[in-house]
């Protein structure tokens, strides 16, 4: 048997027009795969009645209508597509995101060096080195959950969050990085900031990133991030697509 | 073309239907109308589809004016008094608005929604299939946030349907305890569940559409309050780390990262949602093969809206 299959996930009722099939309760990589595995499953089933599914760290949440699919008969189809759901990995496309680092577009950049004893430098060669895998997207529209920090670089949440972060913020909290698309609070660790909309409501695709996608950071200095901006305010994709 | 005018609104204004599916894996919650019953007996009174754009107004002093032909206009929701000058306004029944004409909505004194729907196609532009405002996500046509004075919404063809005269029963909410299907994270809670069932709650002042805050008496959860996120849905009921609750509403996070101990049933998430500041209600526990047979008694009430108008002599 592969290890998908050692613990059945249980389904949860989410009340009468949502249920979460669950994996794990922490953030393990293989239930992330799993989640993202039956994500794709069904939406190749294309089951009637179900209206979309938000996948996260741990679980499905898929949304139905129980006028035409009830609760149990809902949970036998999902129950037989678990079975063939197959966890694969690089099931998505591949993501260049220009960033700037620090100063005033990367406030905690210096503090967070210092924290770990190593050079603003080091931080960014750190962070910028691995291969992101997008966990989930949530809270707000185009908010991207990255998995493969380097864990020599996590750091604690602050402990009082700021009330407002700017658009675009590159950050950490714990041994997450993110992407985050429109101003809001944040107790991450602001390192930098991307010109890369992930969501854009006049722009054809309105989002660009998708769960299951891969993301890299390259750095460049504020005199590009200003031409990508204006870029991007018009609409263009500033983030490089390498497959 | 008519056109409405925004000439004083409060911050709860804004324009609905029933909300945006589709993109909650990308994190844009769907937004909609708080109460799809009366935001549709509205729409049915003016004969636009039950889930067209209408205005949502909340419970504060509101004026609107007509500008460039009649409105056939219907309210439905808040019980509160309409005038146009020294006329009564009755509500769930249509009524025109000639152009130049004021029409005020005092405060709402039961409820907290009203829904003012006018004939005629709203122009604007969908996204994602609705026209409704997720002010956070800067979303929503013509207007992508919350209506302030001075904005003018334009309707199509508004006149040719200015002869309806037309007016219904309101449609009757359930009365009681508010419904809710236990979980997901249920199992959380320990003793703290039966507490949450068996105790009164207040809703608090500050809530808004993206969640009703709940005071009572502070629950406790068996192991940490922050769990791993995962998604949310409209009425998760999430316990916050103050042991106190927090239910999830149409602008919501589409995740989450506190446990869930129940969700309201989706028949009882308007009633739930017009219920004001102070008031007290209880929650109950049903089963899942239950709340899916009230969501389908919901359903044909919604539908029945249409052969429950009457055409008026």
């Amino acid at each position: 048997m592969t290890a998908h299959a050692t613990r059945p996930p249980r389904i949860l009722p989410c009340g009468d027009s949502a249920l979460a099939v669950e994996f794990g309760t922490g953030m393990e990589v293989e239930s992330n795969r799993r989640v993202l595995a039956l994500d794709r499953a069904l939406k190749q089933a294309a089951i009637t009645g179900v209206s979309e599914a938000v996948p996260t760290y741990r679980s499905l949440l898929v949304h139905y209508d129980p006028l035409t699919l009830g609760f149990s008969e809902l949970s036998d189809r999902l129950s037989a597509l678990l079975d063939e759901a197959q966890p694969v990995e690089g099931i998505g496309r591949h993501w260049r995101i220009p960033v700037v680092y620090g100063g005033a577009f990367g406030l905690d950049l210096e503090t967070v060096a210092a924290a770990h004893g190593i050079t603003p430098d080091e931080l960014i060669r750190r962070h910028s080195a691995p291969r992101y895998e997008v966990a989930m997207l949530g809270f707000t529209p185009g908010f991207s959950y990255l998995r493969g920090l380097d864990p020599t670089i996590a750091t604690p949440r602050r402990s009082e969050p700021r009330l407002e972060t700017p658009a675009g913020t590159i950050s950490i909290g714990g041994a997450q990085a993110a992407l985050q698309c429109l101003a809001g609070p944040s107790g991450w660790h602001l390192l930098g900031r991307t010109p890369v909309r992930t969501f854009q409501p006049q722009r054809d695709p309105v989002f660009l990133i998708e769960p299951g996608d891969t993301v890299t950071f390259m750095q460049i200095d504020a005199a590009e991030f200003e031409r990508l901006e204006r870029m991007a305010e018009r609409g263009d994709i500033v983030a490089e697509k390498l497959a | 073309m008519s056109a409405l005018e925004i000439i004083t609104a409060g911050p709860l204004t804004s324009v609905q239907d029933f909300g945006r599916f589709g993109a909650q894996r990308y994190g844009l919650a769907p937004s909609g109308a708080m109460d799809r019953l009366s935001l549709a007996a509205a729409n049915a009174l003016v004969g636009n589809p039950l889930s067209a754009p209408a205005i949502e107004i909340g419970p504060i002093k509101t004026v609107l004016k007509a500008h460039g032909g009649s409105l056939c206009v219907a309210l439905a929701g808040a019980l509160r008094f309409a005038h146009r000058g020294d006329d009564l306004c009755p509500l769930y029944r249509t009524f025109l608005l000639r152009d130049g004409e004021v029409l005020t909505l005092d405060a709402a004194r039961k409820g907290v929604f009203s829904y003012l729907a006018i004939a005629g196609a709203l122009q604007g532009e969908a996204v994602f299939g609705s026209f409704s405002v997720n002010a956070r996500a800067g979303l929503g046509s013509p207007v992508p946030r919350s209506l302030q004075s001075g904005n003018r919404l334009e309707f199509e063809n508004a006149e040719a349907s200015r002869e309806l005269s037309r007016s219904m029963v309101p449609p009757v909410f359930g009365e009681g305890a508010i419904r809710t299907v236990a979980g997901p994270q249920f199992d959380e809670f320990g003793a703290s569940a039966k507490t949450f069932f068996d105790s009164p709650w207040q809703i608090s002042p500050a809530s808004d559409r993206m969640g009703y805050r709940l005071e009572g008496p502070r629950l406790t959860h068996a192991g940490n309050f922050n769990i791993v996120s995962d998604g949310t849905v409209d009425g998760s009921i999430q316990i916050v780390g103050n042991g106190q609750p927090i239910v999830l509403m149409k602008d919501r996070g589409t995740t989450g990262g506190y446990p869930k101990i129940a969700t309201i049933i989706s028949a009882d998430f308007g009633r739930f949602a017009q219920t004001r500041p102070r008031h007290t209600l209880r929650f109950e526990m049903i089963d899942v093969t239950t709340a899916q047979q009230e969501a389908r008694a919901f359903h044909a009430l919604l539908h029945s809206l249409l052969e429950s108008i009457r055409t008026d002599a």
